[in-house]
Order: structure tokens, then C-alpha cells, then sequence
């Protein structure tokens, strides 16, 4: 019952570990002489200017739970796809409506502008 | 000790030192990153307990929606990453007996209580039929499509909620562009 | 010898046990043995794999563009790739001070790791299958956005603004085209009545799911090519724009990985979409004989990558306000009511003993009809809206 994952688990360590092997190969074959203005930020050529951590815009939050609302969504919506075949008419319909009450949470927020980039 | 022994232990292990590491960073990005690993952790011991649509939806909702929402949100305050200090106040001892009191009083409670029958619950092994089950279950009249329907509501009262606690945000960028 | 031709796949396999059984090891060491070769066989063979695929690609673009592409570096240009490589592993591994160094050298293995984990699940023809797993069609909407988080942690982990910018964007257009993904995955769940990836080829027996949900076929595509960040999709890592985004401070071959992750990944999209909708290894004789399916499979999936390279090539870059409102405002309503018709098309044709694939299609053309009209609708109000803001600026002008 567990073996589907062992080989998952398996192909997981191996897709870190190969990339892993390659960088080290890198590290072993690339010359290794640091210095200040090399290891300095990137800027287009010119000094830094203030602090690295800037402050995000509110539009990326918004972005963000609009997604959780909808992966959430569609993970309610599996189990029902799966069990697609043994259900009635009205069982679908009632799946419609949970859909049809998240489009309008949708439609909302488009009316709220706040689908807008920056 | 079977190997799964071996594994679950490993995991628990790892899962708490990272729930440790979250309440003990002292910057808040470093904080999201090892929540990001105690989840993990916690999908892996779903696995171990053959739960396998439940570690999926943990890795697809927890970690690739919840995660990157905590780490956009820690990124929208200022000075987030500088980190804000002491993360252990100066009344620590307080807070530590406290935490003492209630578990001793949670113990007690919990070692009163009959044990009914001392039956693990059955995992189902089959997971096609319990996907099945849970489909027909979610949208039955005589089950759980009230909460069904009722869980939409909530996922809209929450963006309707967020959108219009950052709708500040976005009147005062559109002040701004003027 | 006659089942070697007939299933070289299961041959191999019981014969790597034989002989590891022949050692003298016990039932599960010789399956998780076996299963370790699996593993590193279809690791590598994936990333090897990558070779041949920048330089088709190099080659079909430079077509398109009336060029040659690389033609010195061995027949055809075959080997340019290879020359890239050697280039940048001699790169000096150049970390910027400041950079947090953990999550900075994890981000390029989480990239290739969730792209290489996707394959656990692609049956590749009916015995090769890594991984049959009930719950084939959400791994991979969870695998796959194991991605995201490596290029937020390399945006994070840069110690540079731009970085970070150029990572939070990046992550805000993939979160945001992973909902459609999402909603069009289900289609096909929906159809075949299982999660698992090798039941939802078996299903497609008389009908590719092609024929039957073109809408959610088209829209798993779109964003699927949105999702991996390839052109027409590709703002973020255009030179002119943020400085190359949120690699700006890698070198060397951990460049090379996320540059690696990227064009496996519009790769192993092709698969998806080959064996989700287009049947995968099914063809006439691929049961009895599984090279034949195995076959199959390669021709359909490098179909769909040949069309992902045209549209590279045919399409001008859209622009990030553009990305978004066409993700929130056009392909996340259509792929909803996709889903919709799909769950209604079928029931009704069920009940109503109606042929099921002209119902689908029916409902199909008519869901693309509404789309068409409402983006009819929306450039109107476009064009009127910038035809009054044109007036009220004209008419500002002479007095002003």
C-alpha cells in the first residue's frame, strides 16, 4: 500500500540529489577568487539605494487569497469529481451552486477593482 | 522497530524541531520558511498513516497556497526580515508555568475518561472506494451538503472580508497615480 | 525472447528481480532495489533528456525566425548544448554577500526537484508507470507548485531588491494561473471518475477527452504555458525587464538548474497534456504491445511541444497587467462554466439518452460563443471608456 510512495519518495531524493551532484561538479571545477565588488549587490552597475526588504504592494495579498479561496475550492471538488459516476442529476446541481457562489465571490472582486495590476 | 517505526519517528522528530524553530526565530521570514518544513512533516505522517488524498491536499493547500500567503503578508510589513528583537520576554517563567499548569490539568482529565473498547479506528485501505464514499458523501441530502454549501459562503465572506480590509490600500495607490 | 518484444518493460523489470533474488536477498530489499533503479533511471533519462530539447527548440525558433540556429558544434548543432554546459560549469559560483545562504542554494534544487517528481505519475505505456497512485491528478497540482516556492526562497534568499520584486511577481503570476490549471484538471477527473493518472488514459477508450472537453483542454494548456513562464508568458525573465528577475544573483550551474527546470517543465506539461487529453499511449495495438504505446506516447507529447515552440515563435510578449486581467477576467470564469457544461453535458445526455459527444461539443460551442460574446462586450466598454477619457482630455486642452 505504502510502495507507490516509496518510489515517489525515491524520485524526489534523486531529482535533489542530481542537481545536487552537478553544482558540487561546478564548485570542484570553477575558480574560486572573491572579492568585494564582485560579491556586491547587482544594481544595473550602481550603488545600492536603501534597504533591500521593500514593502509589497496590497495587490499581491489580494492575489494570494483569491488563490487559497480557489485551490480550497478545488480541492472540495475532487471528491466529487471522483464520485461523478454513481451520483444523480440534483447531486451535480447542488455542486453547480457551491461553484456558482464562489464565481460571485469572483465577480465581486472584480467589481471592487481590486483585480487590477499595479 | 520496523522501518515505518523508524520513519514516523524521524518525521516527528524533524516536524517539531521546525514548529520550534517558527516560535523561536527571530526573523519572521525564517520563521514562514520552517513552517513551510513542519507541514511538510505533517503530510508525511499523513502518508504513514495511509491518508494519501489528505498529505496531497496538505502539500496543495497548506504549503502552496497558505505558505506563500504567510510570506507575502510577513513581506507586507515593514522591517520584517531585521527581525524585532528579544523573542523570548523578560516574564518567561510565567508564561512556562502556566503552560505546566494546564497540561498537568489536561493529563488528569484525559486519564479520567473511560477508554471505550481500546478498537484503533479501521483505516481504510481501499483508497479509490473511501474517494468514492467521501464524493457521494460531500453532496448527500442526508449527510454533509449543508456544511458543503456552507463552506462556499465562508471561502466568499473571507475574500469579501479581505478585500475590503485592504481596500484602503488600493484607494490610496489610485490617490497616489492623480 | 518473444516477451522481451512484446512488453520489453515488465521483461526487464522481472528479470532485474530474478537475478537480484538469485543473490540471495530478501522479497523487499530486491523490490525497494529495483525501485532505486527506477528512480535514478527515470531521473536521469529525464534530465539527459533536456540536452535534446533546448536544442530542438533552438533550432524549430530560429526556423520560424527565416535562421539557422546553431549548426557548428557538431552535425546539426547537436552538441551546443552540450558546450553550454561545459561553459558554465567552469563559472565561478559567485554568492552575493549578505545572501542567506541555506534557503539561496536549496532554491535551484526544489525547482528540479518538484519538476522531476511530476514524472512519477506520466504513465508512459501500460506497464511503465512509476508510481500508480490513487490521487495522480492533485499530486501534481501540489508537486507542481513545489516550483513556486523554490523561486520564491531564491527571491528571498537574494539580499537584492530587484530580486525580490522580480520573485514576487513571478510567484503572484504562477499562483494566479494555477487556479484555472486547477479547475481544468478536473475535467478529465470528472470524465473518467478516477484520480489516478493511469485510469484516466484506460478511460479515454473510444474518445480522447480532446473531443469531448476542447474549452478545458485548451484552457489545462494555456495556463499550463502561463504556469512554466514560457513566451508569450515570459515578462519576468525578458532582459529589459527587472534585470532578469529573480536569478539575478545566481551563476554558474545553479543557474543552469532553474534554466534546466524551466524547459523540463514546458516539457513535462506536453506529457500531461498528451496523456490527459489526447490518450497518452493509447493506439491501435499498444495493450498487446507496450514499445508500441510507450511510442505513441513520445509522438503525442512531442506534438504538443512542437506547438508550445511555434507559439513561442508566432506570439509578441504580453504584458503583465495584460497577464493578469486576462487570467482573472477571461480564462477562470470560462474555465468555471467549462466545468460547469462538462458536469451538466454529461448528466443530461446519461438521462436523456442523447449521443454524448455531440452534447458535449454542443455545450462546448456554446460556452465558447458566451465567452467570445463577452470579450465582445468588454473591448466595447474598453473602447468607449478610452473614447470618453480621449473627449474629456481634448476638451480640457483648449482651455488649459
Amino acid at each position: 500500500m505504502l510502495e507507490p510512495w516509496i518510489f515517489i519518495a525515491l524520485l524526489l531524493g534523486v531529482g535533489m540529489l542530481l542537481p545536487g551532484v552537478a553544482i558540487a561538479a561546478n564548485w570542484l571545477l570553477s575558480p574560486k577568487k572573491p572579492n568585494a565588488i564582485k560579491q556586491s549587490t547587482y544594481e544595473c552597475g550602481i550603488e545600492t539605494v536603501g534597504e533591500t526588504y521593500v514593502q509589497l504592494k496590497g495587490a499581491y495579498y489580494i492575489y494570494a487569497l483569491i488563490f487559497v479561496v480557489f485551490d480550497i475550492e478545488a480541492v472540495f471538488l475532487f471528491p466529487w469529481a471522483v464520485a461523478y459516476d454513481k451520483l444523480q442529476l440534483y447531486m451535480v446541481l447542488e455542486a453547480v451552486l457551491f461553484i456558482v457562489i464562489l464565481a460571485a465571490g469572483l465577480a465581486y472582486a472584480w467589481r471592487k477593482g481590486v483585480l487590477e495590476w499595479v | 522497530m520496523t522501518i515505518l517505526q523508524i520513519i514516523f519517528l524521524l518525521t516527528a522528530f524533524l516536524t517539531l524541531l521546525a514548529a520550534l524553530r517558527v516560535v523561536t526565530s527571530p526573523s519572521m521570514v525564517h520563521a514562514a520558511l520552517w513552517l513551510i518544513l513542519a507541514l511538510a512533516g505533517v503530510a508525511v505522517v499523513f502518508i504513514l498513516l495511509n491518508a494519501t488524498f489528505l498529505a496531497v491536499v496538505q502539500v496543495a493547500v497548506y504549503i502552496d497556497a497558505i505558505a506563500i500567503m504567510i510570506i507575502i503578508v510577513v513581506m507586507l510589513t515593514r522591517g520584517a526580515v531585521r527581525g524585532q528583537g528579544h523573542t523570548v520576554s523578560k516574564t518567561w517563567w510565567a508564561a512556562a508555568l502556566s503552560a505546566l499548569v494546564m497540561l498537568t490539568g489536561l493529563l488528569v482529565m484525559l486519564l479520567q475518561a473511560p477508554v471505550r473498547g481500546a478498537l484503533p479506528p479501521t483505516l481504510p485501505l481501499d483508497q479509490e472506494a473511501f474517494l468514492e464514499r467521501l464524493g457521494q458523501a460531500l453532496v448527500d441530502v442526508n449527510q454533509y451538503i449543508l456544511p458543503f454549501e456552507v463552506a462556499s459562503v465562508l471561502l466568499v465572506a473571507a475574500m469579501v472580508g479581505a478585500i475590503i480590509v485592504a481596500w484602503p490600500l488600493f484607494v490610496r495607490r489610485g490617490e497616489e497615480e492623480r | 525472447m518473444d516477451s522481451f518484444w512484446i512488453d520489453p518493460f515488465s521483461f526487464i523489470g522481472s528479470q532485474l528481480a530474478a537475478w537480484l533474488t538469485g543473490l540471495g536477498l530478501a522479497e523487499n530489499w530486491v523490490s525497494l532495489i529495483l525501485q532505486l533503479v527506477g528512480a535514478l533511471a527515470l531521473g536521469t533519462a529525464v534530465l539527459m533528456l533536456t540536452f535534446l530539447l533546448i536544442w530542438a527548440e533552438r533550432k524549430i525558433v530560429a526556423r520560424i525566425q527565416d535562421r539557422l540556429g546553431p549548426n557548428r558544434v557538431g552535425p546539426y548543432g547537436i552538441f551546443q548544448t552540450v558546450a553550454d554546459l561545459l561553459k558554465l560549469v567552469t563559472k565561478e559560483l559567485i554568492t552575493p554577500e549578505g545572501a542567506d545562504l541555506l534557503p539561496y542554494n536549496l532554491a535551484p534544487l526544489l525547482a528540479v526537484m518538484s519538476v522531476v517528481g511530476l514524472w512519477a505519475v506520466i504513465p508512459m505505456a501500460p506497464t511503465l508507470l512509476g508510481a500508480d497512485i490513487h490521487v495522480g491528478v492533485l499530486y501534481i497540482v501540489s508537486v507542481g507548485s513545489i516550483g513556486t516556492l523554490g523561486i520564491l526562497l531564491a527571491g528571498l534568499s537574494s539580499n537584492n531588491k530587484y530580486a525580490l520584486l522580480g520573485a514576487f511577481r513571478t510567484v503572484a503570476l504562477m499562483i494566479s494561473y494555477a487556479v484555472p490549471m486547477a479547475l481544468a484538471l478536473l475535467v478529465p477527473v470528472l470524465l473518467a471518475g478516477s484520480m489516478s493518472m493511469q485510469e484516466i488514459v484506460l478511460a479515454q477508450k473510444g474518445l480522447p477527452f480532446l473531443l469531448l472537453a476542447p474549452v478545458a483542454a485548451l484552457i489545462f494548456f494555456v495556463s499550463s504555458i502561463a504556469e512554466v513562464g514560457r513566451a508569450p508568458f515570459d515578462l519576468l525573465e525578458a532582459e529589459s525587464e527587472i534585470v532578469a528577475g529573480f536569478h539575478i544573483e545566481y551563476s554558474g550551474l545553479k543557474f543552469g538548474m532553474f534554466f534546466v527546470a524551466e524547459f523540463l517543465h514546458a516539457f513535462t506539461i506536453s506529457a500531461l497534456t498528451a496523456v490527459l487529453f489526447m490518450g497518452g499511449w493509447r493506439g491501435p495495438w499498444a495493450e498487446q504491445y507496450t514499445a508500441l504505446g510507450f511510442l505513441y506516447f513520445l509522438v503525442k507529447t512531442s506534438l504538443v511541444y512542437f506547438v508550445v515552440i511555434w507559439i513561442r515563435g508566432s506570439f509578441p510578449r504580453i504584458r503583465i497587467d495584460q497577464m493578469n486581467a486576462l487570467n482573472w477576467k477571461l480564462i477562470t470564469p470560462v474555465a468555471l462554466a467549462g466545468l460547469v457544461v462538462t458536469a451538466v453535458a454529461e448528466k443530461v445526455a446519461l438521462e436523456l439518452g442523447a449521443p454524448r459527444l455531440l452534447t458535449h461539443l454542443a455545450g462546448n460551442a456554446l460556452l465558447i460563443f458566451a465567452a467570445a460574446a463577452g470579450l465582445g462586450a468588454y473591448a466595447r466598454a474598453a473602447r468607449r471608456r478610452s473614447e470618453l477619457l480621449a473627449k474629456a482630455s481634448k476638451a480640457e486642452a483648449p482651455a488649459g
